[in-house]
């Protein structure tokens, strides 16, 4: 059996072959597209370290059947960072402020993290309010405890947002 | 100070300005752009994907495995059981060394513990893996399990913890009782709690014909590790290879080698294929370790003016039915109060668990949480403030030893802890403070405490031609930020910004950097590349001084300083020469530095060291429904010098939020009818998710420590966690005037 999906994975259109109705989105990132940014830390959609954007949505890709997903659009952590990827001046502003508010340790959780985050700025449900920062990050599990370096770096890149959208407006 | 005790360590001469700063993570970049590779992300062409199968009951046999349909569905290549299971050469029965841990590899049908591999399935594809393991539709032969006090088959240990003395008694404890005003006892019962680090266990092994064998794998003792496997497998130490770059996660969980992992190198060698194994988060409740379960019995006498004047800790400790590994709790009571007696006594307890290890804080976090209460429980009794009765008990000397403490400036945590969070005016009686919301606000402490282990470590610094520097030590960053924080102190020691040294680490082939544990990696290894990178430049000093065309000529190796890429004379700083000019004259390519961690034994034995803090919590109780939130947590810690703040800060935070998780969420359950864990996932057991932890502050208090090691570095890692349970627990307390006898706390303990 062999099932061929349109997909558009960080801007690149592409056309995926699967052999097998039962592979997650997840898996078929990690395990046969070599993208490994999005983890797996339970296969249940219990702690968000899966998670990337599909059609501009966060959601877990653990719990996402890739046959579901012809002609959709992915974004993976892979996908965030300008063109070059690394090089701290082309770094996706929330990624940036991961680094400076030390909103990681191990580092397993934040692809999930910083992709969740990504989700949130788009929803824009949390204002600068902590509270809502740190409830609508709740999906996203952290064992080391990085907390307060998360909802700090996400306040913060809200922030930049609004100057920015201040500025476009002045 | 006594009087045969060692004369002071010179204060460490501080070259550079690379330590203390508050750099961001070397790591940073590679982590928020998931280019850190963890060990599943590993992808060797001709992979195969292994998933055991693991059993249901907790004590019995497997009596069937259907190991035909298994193998019949497509991309199934291969089902290990103990019928087939290739052989190892050492018998997983006994034990290997300290961190040896008897393990479950498939060597008979018997079953031990909930979650154990009962069978290995390697396939094609992950899909196939999982599905093979599914149609196997093991049979047993149950045995009832042993899941409980009642049940379970006490025994006197001969140690806890690693080795540790499982009945530590100092001074007269019946003078001590018979002395005393008032005795008040304390129970509290602490239970199974599991890692969950957010990386699984995952291996990816590779074999180079039959003797040489490349894993990628977290791994927290690379060394340790590496030379594990060669026993198990039979061949020579140097012939293992374990790459751990990054880890993701933990907590205790990944210095002891497992079952599924060695089963998955088995195969890889069986098939000549790599072969991947990933645990399921729920079968991490099992064969990778916990925290387990205790029942602590505390009495204190008291003084009619609050002295504590006996100190009995008495614990129950769970083990495995085949393995001792005993959650050393009563220690905590022997270092943390003056008192003129103290008796620490544990006893073991069976039952048909897995094994559990260390896990963050192992002993101290369960001991301090009872002890916490208990100091609690104690001041209430004498009408007098928590921090106040602990001022009076305070410890100028380790208690029952009499050793003076390296450096102790716990009296500084309290005070600026108490300042920083308003703990003046406390109202002494509980349920009187509500909010604005009419939530019951209660105010609890908690003195947070953790020994400063060290471990043999080495390292090598090498000067290279063009003035910068490459170091290696077989080191782990599994999230405290050794890459940062080592790189710092040994940019420190070469004289060079941290951007011009290149540290290798992570790798089992490089320097010995011993365990990533006990909260001294930084102390251990750091003090290794401190070593080494003094060598090479005493080493390149020497050349200079040797060469009459140098500036340095003739100044010998004490006269020179190291500072931004230059040796400078010490009696003319003005005569100097960069590393590159003093290399390229005397043409050489480089020049090699070695250093060991080598800690004066005279002076670990003379003096007490420990981390110390103080943790302060604020709760809010719901009166009608009993829900609790931890509102504020404010942490003042002293541990000696700090290298990197940031990290460190972060450090404290993790560990703190550890704590309110130890308070508040975490336990599994077991069916005490099946022994099985009836929340082995990440959603029924609880951890904090950021909702719960609204505000958390650690302060970083200054201390000086001459004695510790010649950095005076102390561990930052786990201390956190160990007053906070305490201090939350309190703060319940002193919000709705129920005293807990158990964690995590429950809603229903509170209405």
């Amino acid at each position: 059996m062999s099932l061929s999906l349109r997909l558009d994975i960080n801007g690149e259109p592409r056309i995926v072959e699967i052999d097998d109705p039962r592979i997650t989105l997840l898996d078929l990132l990690r395990e046969r597209l070599a993208l490994t940014g999005a983890k797996k830390g339970c296969d249940r959609g219990q702690c968000g370290a899966c998670t990337v954007l599909v059609d501009g949505r966060r959601i877990n890709s653990c719990l996402t059947l890739a046959v579901s997903l012809d002609g959709a659009e992915i974004t993976t952590i892979e996908g965030l960072a300008g063109d070059g990827g690394v090089g701290g001046e082309r770094l996706h502003p929330v990624q940036a402020a991961f680094i400076r508010h030390d909103g990681f340790q191990c580092g397993f959780c934040t692809p999930g993290q910083i992709m969740s985050a990504v989700g949130l700025l788009a929803e824009g449900h949390a204002g600068a309010d902590p509270e809502r920062v740190r409830e609508l990050m709740s999906g996203n599990l952290c064992r080391c405890g990085a907390y307060r370096g998360i909802t700090e770096a996400v306040l913060d890149a809200i922030a930049a947002e609004a100057g920015a959208a201040r500025e476009d407006a002045a | 100070m006594p009087l045969d005790s060692p004369a002071p360590i010179a204060p460490y001469p501080r070259h550079g300005s690379n330590s203390g700063q508050p750099l961001t993570r070397r790591d940073g970049e590679l982590k928020v752009t998931g280019r850190a590779t963890y060990a599943a992300d590993n992808h060797p062409a001709d992979l195969l994907y292994a998933v055991t199968a693991v059993s249901s009951i907790a004590r019995g046999r497997v009596t069937a495995l259907d190991v035909a349909a298994a193998k019949a569905h497509p991309g199934v290549v291969e089902v290990f059981t103990p019928a087939n299971r290739p052989p190892l050469a050492h018998d997983p029965d006994v034990k290997l060394g300290m961190f040896g841990f008897r393990i479950e590899v498939l060597q008979d049908d018997g079953v031990r513990y909930v979650n154990q591999p009962i069978a290995l399935v390697v396939a094609e594809t992950l899909e196939a893996a999982v599905e093979g393991a599914a149609l196997l539709n093991q049979q047993y032969e149950a045995q009832p399990a042993r899941t409980g006090l009642d049940d379970g088959e006490r025994y006197a240990p001969a140690a806890v913890g690693v080795g540790a003395p499982a009945h530590t008694a100092y001074g007269d404890l019946d003078a001590g009782f018979a002395a005393a005003d008032q005795i008040v006892e304390t129970d509290i019962t602490t239970p199974a709690q599991f890692h969950n680090a957010m990386e699984p266990h995952s291996v990816v092994a590779q074999w180079d014909g039959d003797d040489h064998l490349t894993l990628d794998m977290g791994n927290q003792a690379l060394v340790m590790s590496r030379d594990a496997y060669a026993v198990y497998f039979g061949i020579p130490a140097q012939n293992v290879l374990i790459r751990s770059p990054f880890l993701g996660g933990g907590f205790g969980s990944k210095a002891i080698l497992n079952g599924p992992q060695i089963l998955a190198i088995l195969a890889a060698r069986q098939l000549k294929r790599p072969v991947k194994l990933a645990l399921s988060r729920a079968q991490m409740y099992g064969p990778v370790g916990h925290r387990g379960r205790t029942w602590q019995r505390l009495r204190l006498g008291l003084d009619g003016e609050g002295r504590i004047t006996a100190l009995h800790h008495q614990s129950t400790a769970a083990t495995s039915s085949f393995e001792d590994f005993l959650e050393p709790a009563a220690s905590a009571s022997l270092h943390a109060y003056a008192s003129p007696a103290i008796l620490a006594e544990t006893q073991g307890l069976r039952l048909d668990t897995g094994t559990p290890g260390p896990m963050r804080a192992p002993g101290e976090a369960s001991g301090s949480a009872a002890l916490e209460v208990a100091i609690d429980a104690a001041a209430d009794a004498c009408g007098m403030d928590p921090l106040e009765f602990r001022l009076l008990n305070y410890a100028e000397t380790e208690p029952g030893t009499g050793r003076p403490y390296s450096s102790k400036a716990l009296r500084e945590c309290y005070s600026e802890g108490a300042k920083r969070f308003g703990w003046a005016g406390r109202p002494l009686q509980p349920r009187q403070m509500r909010d604005e919301n009419g939530m019951l606000v209660g105010w609890g402490m908690g003195t947070a405490l953790f020994p400063c282990p060290h471990f043999p470590a080495e390292a090598r610094a090498t000067l290279r031609a063009d003035g910068t520097a490459l170091v290696e030590t077989a080191g782990v960053d599994m999230g405290q930020g050794a890459w940062t924080a080592l790189a710092q102190i040994a940019a420190e020691a070469l004289g060079l910004d941290p951007e011009q040294v290149e540290f290798r680490s992570g790798v089992s082939d490089l320097p010995d950097a011993g365990v990533a544990g006990g909260s001294g990696h930084t102390a251990s290894a750091g003090l290794a590349l401190h070593n080494a990178g003094e060598d090479a430049i005493a080493r390149l000093a020497e050349l200079a001084g040797a060469d009459p065309a140098s500036p340095l000529f003739g100044a010998g190796n004490i006269g020179v300083v190291a500072r931004a890429g230059r040796l400078h004379r010490r009696d003319d700083e003005g005569r100097s020469e960069s590393y590159a000019d003093i290399l390229a004259r005397t043409g050489k390519s480089m020049v090699v530095g070695t250093g060991r961690m080598a800690r004066d034994d005279a002076a670990a034995q003379a003096w007490a060291m420990y981390s110390n803090g103080a943790v302060f919590a604020e709760v809010k109780v719901d009166p009608d429904l009993g829900v609790v939130r931890v509102t504020r947590l404010v942490g003042a810690f002293a541990a000696g010098r700090i290298i990197n703040p940031r990290l460190v800060r972060s450090q404290y935070y993790g560990g703190m939020i550890w704590g309110l998780s130890f308070a508040l969420h975490e336990a599994a359950q077991t069916d005490r009818r099946t022994g099985r864990i009836m929340n082995a996932d990440l959603s029924e057991y609880r951890v904090p998710v950021n909702a719960d932890v609204p505000s958390v502050e650690a302060i970083l208090v200054p201390e000086e420590d001459r004695y510790v090691n010649p950095l005076g570095i102390k561990g930052v890692g786990e201390i956190g966690v160990t007053g906070t349970v305490g201090a939350i627990a309190n703060a319940v307390r002193h919000a709705t005037g129920v005293r807990v006898s158990r964690f995590p706390i429950r809603i229903e303990d509170l209405l």
